[in-house]
């Protein structure tokens, strides 16, 4: 057991947890934030993706304890109070969702992808985000409209 | 009507899902949690001959190991498949004995053998592994060649030479005098590639046990949960249908593969009685590819006569299709009765013959994926009439159109009546939007980049709607496929949908509120629906088969008519006027040609209150209705793919993918296009990437997204659809047809037709990857 702490959606949490406690379980099982989803067991599909420290990772395959004093945002906490994200509103308007279950990640995902980009000053084109989307795997949308949405987005980001 | 049929009204259920506040199975934990984890077979076929508990039980947390002696012993029943199919020769198919838990035989790798139960998700894991299983190993048939072999393994021992049934559709003398009067006939060796479905969200089950009342309650992934409550009590003896409650709460995708009842819910909610804790089951990837059910694996051999005017002169179709190691649910239709009525195609073809050999292999269960069937026989039909084609060197547009099906309804030879449908003008459509006359230009203009570039159609039929009772019934189905619902007015107004239908991404609670906002003219947002849960709902068949609209929504449509003429009865008795002059409109129930009206939510309250109701009626506004279709829909479409080969690597790259489709009656074209966009990608997905792979002894060689090729967003194009919606369902209130699985079903005889095109050899088969199309590319020269 080792004690962590770190910052997740803007609050202080804590927690002693076994060594091999992934960061995803940590969210799902401990903080009982169920918007991060597994969906596979090999970090392919992304269905996992918050963002550490404003970056993008894969939460099943983190360890919560290499993340100490790390500040965390999931799906749950993208939202500024009552309004959505551009990223959320941009994926309801385009229906870039069916199931949903890949949707946490495929937002978490695409946000930091646009911020990449719009720090970088580079055009993000339907084929950048194609290929940016490598790491998160959907099998309802066909990606049509979740290109669409991040789209939306980014002109709105 | 702003937000009624034919409105791209945004999803109501968007928010939760957007935000992290979907409540999928394995978001729930209930108190008193304890985890299963599943001792699995790793071998493909061996007997069971002992099994040493004692150092799992061993462990600290574990609560306890079960076995299959355990759960027969206990008299849960073994599972079954709903569909009797009688083989040509009168007998019935050979079912083998499914044990949730495996006693006496393991048959594939994967199958369970022991459960353990302990007091987390990490420790039930390890502890299973401790479990030792003392095999022996026995001859495996890893494939449908190995298992029809003389002198192969016997998998079932009421199965001689693993086989199930041979099962014959069509008049095979006709057929065979069809043929031999042909001008041309054409040949094809094909196979349909086995795939894994892979709802992104893994399969789950929270089975709880309450001791003092004697119920269970059933949290699980599914797309029908009153079936599951149904075969639950009926088959597997669990408890009796009012002792268990099945909830099926958000479910990430389904594709078929969530349709079944497998062993793992059976397991939990015997467990969950055994050791008097709530008990949890959550898959993992791999353990979905190795317990999932399989779509496809189909080997066909088939022959098409043509007359020198290119008409169909007969079509025989010989097909061996992999079943699996055990017959799950629906496992029997899906070669049969979805699969040979399709053969027909959008073609008038008087003689057609279909042979269908079933058999067991040492692999998971085979069963319904996306199409079911259907995409089998589209893509026989229209690989059969590209090739045709080519080797009689006709416009393969043009030989489609000399054969379509022109007047309505038109009777196939295989069972099917279509009954409505314009494939002439939606081949012109999806002509049209793909630009086929510019088409020689742009393969110009590719070869000076040293590519090639090829153009495929497929045009296809399917029957969705599944199914009417009466005809399913004669056919062997052990189940009526109707659908239910309840539309409850409440007392301020607002409307409750009850449905059968159960959505898993395909937007239900959008679509089947903006069917009620246009009967009853009133905002989207009064109107919520209620699905997934036995409690709740009183009874339903569930989605699958492109059903929830032409079966589901009609459901709803009977019980707002029952609703509509309630809500005249007590506006006209209120206003004094008669039923014959009362309409609905703008939130008001008004007498026409009058300033007399009342508010909708006047009328529900009236209902309840009750005070001043017509003499003989029971107060409440709450309607139920069941209905029954009396044919199949029969969505169509044309798709067309073209494709750019690199001659040098084999890659691939569809350039250009366009679909035009009939889906009757459209609801909401954001969603109806979203789904096409989604089937489409498996599509492609089946003739591009994926493909299950077994070793000749058994073994899952591809059983991760690390080896099984997914579509991915930079492997698939942006889609270019339009709909035509002048040949409206005749037989359903709505004329809708279901728009589920049309793209996996067209899609892959587009792009495979597109790619032989492309490289000029008709030997090519699923998946095209690059290696697979550089060879055919070598091989041709």
């Amino acid at each position: 057991m080792t004690n962590i702490n770190m910052t997740v959606n803007g609050k202080a949490v804590s927690g002693d947890v076994p060594d091999e406690t992934l960061l995803s379980e940590f969210l799902r099982e401990n903080l009982r934030l169920t918007g991060t989803h597994v969906g596979c067991d090999t970090s392919q599909c992304g269905a996992c993706v918050v963002h550490v420290d404003g970056k993008a990772i894969k939460s099943c395959s983190t360890l919560a304890v290499a993340l100490e004093g790390a500040d965390v945002t999931t799906i749950e906490g993208l939202a500024n109070g009552g309004d959505l994200h551009p990223m959320q509103q941009a994926f309801n308007d385009n229906h870039g969702l069916q199931c949903g279950f890949c949707t946490p990640g495929m937002i978490m995902t695409s946000v930091d992808m646009v911020n990449r980009y719009k720090a970088e000053g580079k055009e993000l084109t339907s084929d950048a985000i194609r290929d940016e989307l490598e790491g998160n795997i959907c099998r309802c949308t066909g990606y049509h409209n979740i290109v669409k949405s991040v789209e939306d987005a980014a002109s709105k980001m | 009507m702003k937000d009624g049929i034919g409105a791209p009204v945004k999803r109501k259920e968007d928010k939760r899902f957007t935000t992290g506040k979907g409540k999928y199975t394995d978001d729930i934990r209930n108190d008193n949690q304890a985890y299963a984890a599943f001792v699995r077979s790793p071998y493909a076929h061996a007997k069971v001959k002992g099994i040493d508990t004692s150092a799992a039980m061993a462990m600290d947390g574990v609560i306890d190991v079960l076995n299959g002696q355990q759960l027969t012993g206990d008299g849960i029943g073994n599972i079954i498949c709903g569909w009797a199919i009688t083989s040509k020769d009168g007998s019935p198919m050979n079912m083998g004995a499914w044990s949730a838990l495996a006693t006496e035989k393991v048959r594939y790798v994967g199958d369970a053998v022991a459960v353990v139960i302990a007091e987390t998700q990490a420790l039930a894991r390890i502890a299973a592994e401790a479990v030792e299983v003392d095999y022996e190993e026995l001859p495996v048939a890893a494939h449908i060649e190995a298992a029809m072999a003389d002198g192969a393994p016997q998998i079932h021992d009421n199965a001689p030479g693993n086989q199930i049934y041979d099962w014959e559709l069509g008049d095979e003398a006709a057929t065979d005098a069809g043929l031999a009067n042909a001008a041309h006939v054409t040949t094809l060796n094909i196979t349909n590639n086995r795939l894994s479905p892979n709802p992104m969200e893994p399969r789950s089950a929270i089975a709880t046990y309450d001791d003092a009342e004697e119920h269970y309650t059933l949290y699980t992934t599914s797309q029908n949960p009153h079936v599951a409550r149904l075969v639950l009590s009926a088959f597997y003896n669990v408890a009796p249908e009012h002792k268990l409650r099945v909830i099926a709460p958000d479910v990430g995708g389904g594709f078929g593969a969530k349709i079944y009842i497998y062993p793992e819910e059976i397991t939990c909610l015997w467990a969950s009685m055994k050791t008097n804790r709530s008990i949890k089951w959550t898959s993992d990837r791999s353990e979905a590819f190795l317990t999932d059910a399989h779509g496809r694996d189909h080997v066909t051999t088939a022959h098409m006569g043509f007359d020198a005017d290119g008409k169909i002169t007969g079509f025989k179709i010989d097909t061996l299709a992999n079943i699996g190691a055990y017959m799950s649910l629906f496992s029997s239709s899906v070669p049969t009765y979805l699969y040979a009525p399709l053969m027909s195609g959008q073609y008038n073809i008087q003689n057609i013959h279909c042979n269908v050999r079933t058999y067991y292999t040492n692999t998971v269960p085979v069963d319904a994926y996306r199409g079911a069937g259907r995409p089998e026989a589209t893509y026989l039909v229209e690989r059969m009439m590209e090739t045709a084609a080519r080797e009689m060197g006709m416009d393969p547009a043009e030989l489609r159109r000399r054969n379509f099906v022109q007047e309505f309804p038109h009777q196939t030879p295989v069972l099917m009546q279509y009954d409505a449908g314009d494939f002439p003008k939606i081949l012109q459509m999806a002509q049209d939007s793909a630009d086929v006359s510019g088409f020689a230009a742009r393969k110009a203009e590719a070869a000076k980049r040293g590519k090639l570039r090829g153009l495929g159609y497929s045009t296809f039929i399917e029957a969705c709607g599944l199914a009417p009772s009466k005809a399913a019934g004669s056919l062997g189905a052990g189940v009526g496929l109707w659908e239910s619902a309840e539309v409850r007015v409440n007392p301020v107004g607002s409307i409750e949908i009850l449905t059968g239908s159960h959505s898993h991404g395909q937007g239900h609670e959008t679509t089947f509120a903006q069917i009620v906002a246009d009967r009853f003219d009133l905002p989207v947002e009064n109107v919520s629906i209620v699905h997934g849960d036995t409690d709740k709902v009183q009874f339903g068949m569930g989605t699958y088969g492109s059903r929830s609209g032409p079966v589901g929504m009609s459901a709803v449509v009977k019980a707002m008519d029952k609703v509509e003429a309630k809500v005249k009865k007590i506006a006209a008795h209120t206003l004094e006027a008669s039923e014959d002059d009362i309409v609905i409109e703008g939130g008001e129930v008004k007498v026409a040609g009058t300033d007399k009206s009342m508010a909708w939510h006047e009328v529900g309250l009236a209902a309840y209150v009750a005070h001043n109701l017509p003499d003989d009626m029971e107060p409440g506004l709450k309607e139920t209705a069941f209905f029954d279709p009396v044919n199949f829909s029969f969505p169509s479409g044309a798709f067309i793919c073209e494709v750019e080969v690199d001659p040098e690597t084999g890659e691939t790259e569809i350039v250009n993918f366009t679909s035009a489709d009939d889906f009757g009656t459209i609801i909401n074209p954001m969603i109806v296009e979203g789904q096409v966009h989604g089937g489409v990608t498996q599509g492609i997905g089946q003739a591009m990437l994926e493909q299950v792979v077994y070793d000749d002894d058994g073994q899952l060689l591809n059983g991760s997204y690390m080896d099984y090729a997914m579509p991915r967003a930079a492997d698939v194009p942006s889609y270019s659809i339009s709909h035509h919606e002048d040949s409206p369902s005749p037989n359903n209130p709505l004329g809708v047809k279901g728009c589920g699985e049309a793209g996996a079903i067209g899609a892959p005889p587009a792009v495979i037709n597109a790619i032989t095109d492309a490289i000029g050899t008709n030997d090519l088969a699923m998946p095209a990857t690059p290696q697979a199309v550089w060879n055919a590319i070598q091989a041709a020269k």
